[in-house]
């Protein structure tokens, strides 16, 4: 037998031993294709990712300054009184100034084009400066606020002005008067704070997203003083006190599922429960959260289990083996030995719940709120509905706004992903 | 083996004289353990004296380590497993309803086959049990029992300057050498020792074997062991267990020397196992 097999190996080899041949070429070569294939995915799906990113972060570009104005405006001794200042007539003497700028402006037509070109809310602003400091009353200050949507518009280079006069939002009148303003220097464009520090409005130039963080930080914190126990306790029990039996097997299948079930069918199951049933606030950042935490519920319940189960069943026995009861074998020593993973899995499940639109939707969260919520039951949005409503929005600097506040959201959600792996890498513990 | 009988022959002279008027500690009686329809354990019978080491030898899922854990009811922890029959400490069955298992494993500790050092300061590994046991406040009664426990395991003068040091960073014989002090801490009766040098090497095996040796001027010591030549080392009885039945009981040398059986025969002279 063994000499059949000397003689035949020569027969399938041709050339030396070491020349691969024609079989062991093509197996290298479907080894090559393949790695090809592999990096070809993967470079396609980096490709999309930074055209997202890049698309997002090109079109929010705009929304990272404000166009602001500075007009000098007279505050005379008598017509503020000092002891009311928030009482004065401030349209009045917002349109003085706007006047004595632009004298040969008289026409009731021409001045409504002019008051256009200004974010309407100026005399409120001129008003909270002077409440904010009654000194200033007496003098003439330099006063600066945004310019309206249409200026900031010209500003920013997105109208274009050779199109015929009909064809574009701003007037030849209207780009005469903004040239004139920058020919005098009265022109800035700072950096957008107002982007993050108002509240909604129905104009760009006001709006911000300040109103949706805070009801995002409500629902949140909401999600997790309800999640977290509830969840914990939960896991806990199935995993170390529970029988295992047809129950609890059932149980589980439907946590399971659960994590799997389409986020709007919570947001109805929250507004046939919470609101309808009973009776709680619409649009209020508890609902949203109590909402949030349902979906949040079977990610931390799984994390958890699943941390649990990692703790070494030696740690088990040797709690047990001096004499620890069960409660405190859990409470000592498994659960403390679960806790990063069990953190971790609760930052990726509040992280999801933080860009969670849906079920948010069907509980009213995308209301048009003009003022931050003053607490969790106060009418508010979120900062996904946020984007939805303003991506929803006609007006021009609402598109760069839209991407300015994706930005902000997915910066959010890096940090909190972020935050998850840097607990997981530092408390992960060898055995 | 010459080493061996050697070895039988020095501990035989002390073990008789210690086996007389030893009151029995552990009597277990008809004791059948069931995993769900498998039956694990037969009908064993055996009496365990006070204040010696007695060692379960045989080959692998012959039931010795299940038996072994059926004396502190570490079987309990497993949903599937049942026991039958009665096992008997200082006459109480410690099966009886009216026991609790927790006060039983305060007076049954246990030292298991891969060191396991609860993760934290070697400090806190030994006065958890007293401190949930409610046996010593903490401060200087705690501090004493500490430094007893450790003195007794042998390990106080390696760790006496960093007691606050994790206890997972020691090396693998003195993590075994803190557990037992661990197990020592709660003052026990009886220590069940599962395998207790199978992670171990031979320095610090050696080590632990002397510890065994002092530790049965205090305790009851049931040690489960796949080593036959560490079973005559440090056991003045052995009971050989096989294909979950105990088949032989006796004095350490006498098994070694002269098997009754068959079967326990082939087992010491290696033709199986």
């Amino acid at each position: 037998m063994s000499d059949k097999s000397i003689s035949t190996a020569p027969a399938v080899q041709t050339g030396n031993w070491y020349e691969p041949d024609a079989k062991l070429k093509r197996r290298y070569a479907s080894d090559r294709r393949l790695r090809f294939y592999g990096v070809t995915a993967i470079v396609f799906a980096l490709g999309m990712l930074a055209a997202l990113v890049g698309t997002i972060a090109v079109t929010a570009l705009p929304a990272i300054t404000q166009t602001m104005v500075t007009l000098d405006v007279e505050l005379p001794a008598d017509k503020i009184d000092p002891a009311d200042p928030r009482s004065a007539g401030y349209l009045k003497l917002f349109s003085d100034a706007v006047a004595r700028l632009f004298p040969e402006v008289d026409t009731p037509k021409e001045t409504r084009e002019l008051r256009q070109l200004f974010t309407s809310s100026a005399q409120y602003q001129l008003r909270d400066m002077v409440v904010a400091d009654p000194s200033l009353i007496g003098k003439t200050v330099a006063f600066t606020f945004p310019l309206s949507d249409i200026g900031d518009q010209l500003h920013k280079g997105a109208i274009d002005r050779n199109l015929p006069s009909d064809q574009r939002r701003v007037s030849d009148i209207q780009i005469g008067w903004y040239d004139r303003l920058v020919e005098q220097d009265r022109i800035t464009a700072p950096f957008n704070w107002g982007m993050i520090f108002n509240a909604d409005s129905r104009f760009p130039e006001q709006a911000g997203l300040w109103g949706a963080l805070v009801g995002s930080f409500y629902a949140l914190l909401i999600c997790f003083l309800v999640s977290f126990p509830v969840g914990i306790s939960a896991a806990v029990y199935l995993e170390e006190f529970a029988p295992k039996n047809r129950w609890t097997d059932i149980i589980e299948v439907n946590i399971n599922n659960l994590a799997a079930v389409p986020s709007i069918v919570f947001g109805l199951l929250g507004l046939a429960v919470f609101l309808n049933f009973f009776g709680m606030p619409r649009s209020a950042p508890i609902v949203g959260g109590l909402v949030l935490s349902l979906m949040t519920l079977p990610t931390i319940i799984i994390a958890t289990r699943a941390a649990l189960k990692a703790v070494p069943p030696s740690i088990r026995e040797a709690a047990i083996g001096v004499g620890a009861s069960k409660m405190q074998t859990v409470g000592h020593h498994v659960l403390p030995l679960a806790m990063p993973g069990i953190l971790t899995g609760t930052i990726i499940g509040l992280a999801q719940a933080l860009g969670e639109t849906a079920p948010l939707l069907l509980i009213g969260m995308n209301a048009f709120i003009t003022a931050a919520p003053e607490s969790m039951f106060n009418p508010s949005t979120a900062l996904p509905t946020q984007i939805y409503i303003w991506a929803d929005s006609p007006e021009r600097g609402f598109t760069s706004r839209t991407s300015a506040a994706i930005i902000v959201l997915l910066g959010f959600l890096v940090c909190m992903n972020a935050i998850a792996i840097y607990m997981r890498k530092r408390f992960e513990r060898k055995w | 083996m010459d080493k061996t009988a050697e070895t039988t022959g020095v501990l035989s002279g002390a073990a008789a004289t210690r086996t007389d008027g030893h009151e029995i500690k552990v009597a277990a009686s008809n004791v059948s353990v069931f995993y769900g329809e498998k039956q694990a354990l037969f009908d064993v019978t055996i009496d365990i004296p006070g204040r010696q080491v007695m060692a379960f030898i045989g080959p692998s899922g012959c039931g010795k380590s299940t038996f072994l854990r059926c004396i502190n009811r570490m079987n309990d922890t497993i949903d599937i497993c049942s026991v039958t029959g009665t096992i008997e400490i200082d006459g109480a069955n410690i099966y009886d309803p009216k026991i609790d298992p927790v006060l039983l494993r305060a007076r049954v500790g246990m030292v298991f086959q891969k060191p396991n050092p609860f993760p934290k300061s070697i400090y806190d590994n030994i006065c958890y049990g007293p401190r949930i046991h409610g046996k010593a406040r903490a401060g200087s009664e705690m501090d004493e029992i500490v430094e007893v426990s450790l003195k007794r395991a042998g390990l106080w003068n390696e760790v006496k300057d960093r007691l606050k040091e994790p206890g997972t960073g020691l090396s693998g014989g003195q993590q075994q050498r803190l557990c037992i002090a661990r197990a020592i801490a709660v003052n026990p009766e009886v220590i069940l020792m599962d395998e207790p040098c199978s992670a171990l090497d031979p320095i610090a095996t050696a080590r632990i074997e002397e510890l065994i040796d002092e530790l049965r001027e205090r305790y009851t010591i049931v040690i489960v062991t796949h080593s036959m030549q560490q079973a005559a080392r440090v056991s003045q009885r052995a009971a050989f267990f096989h294909l979950g039945r105990l088949v032989e009981e006796g004095e350490t040398d006498l098994i070694f020397t002269n098997p009754s059986d068959q079967r326990t025969q082939d087992y010491i002279t290696g033709r199986f196992g």
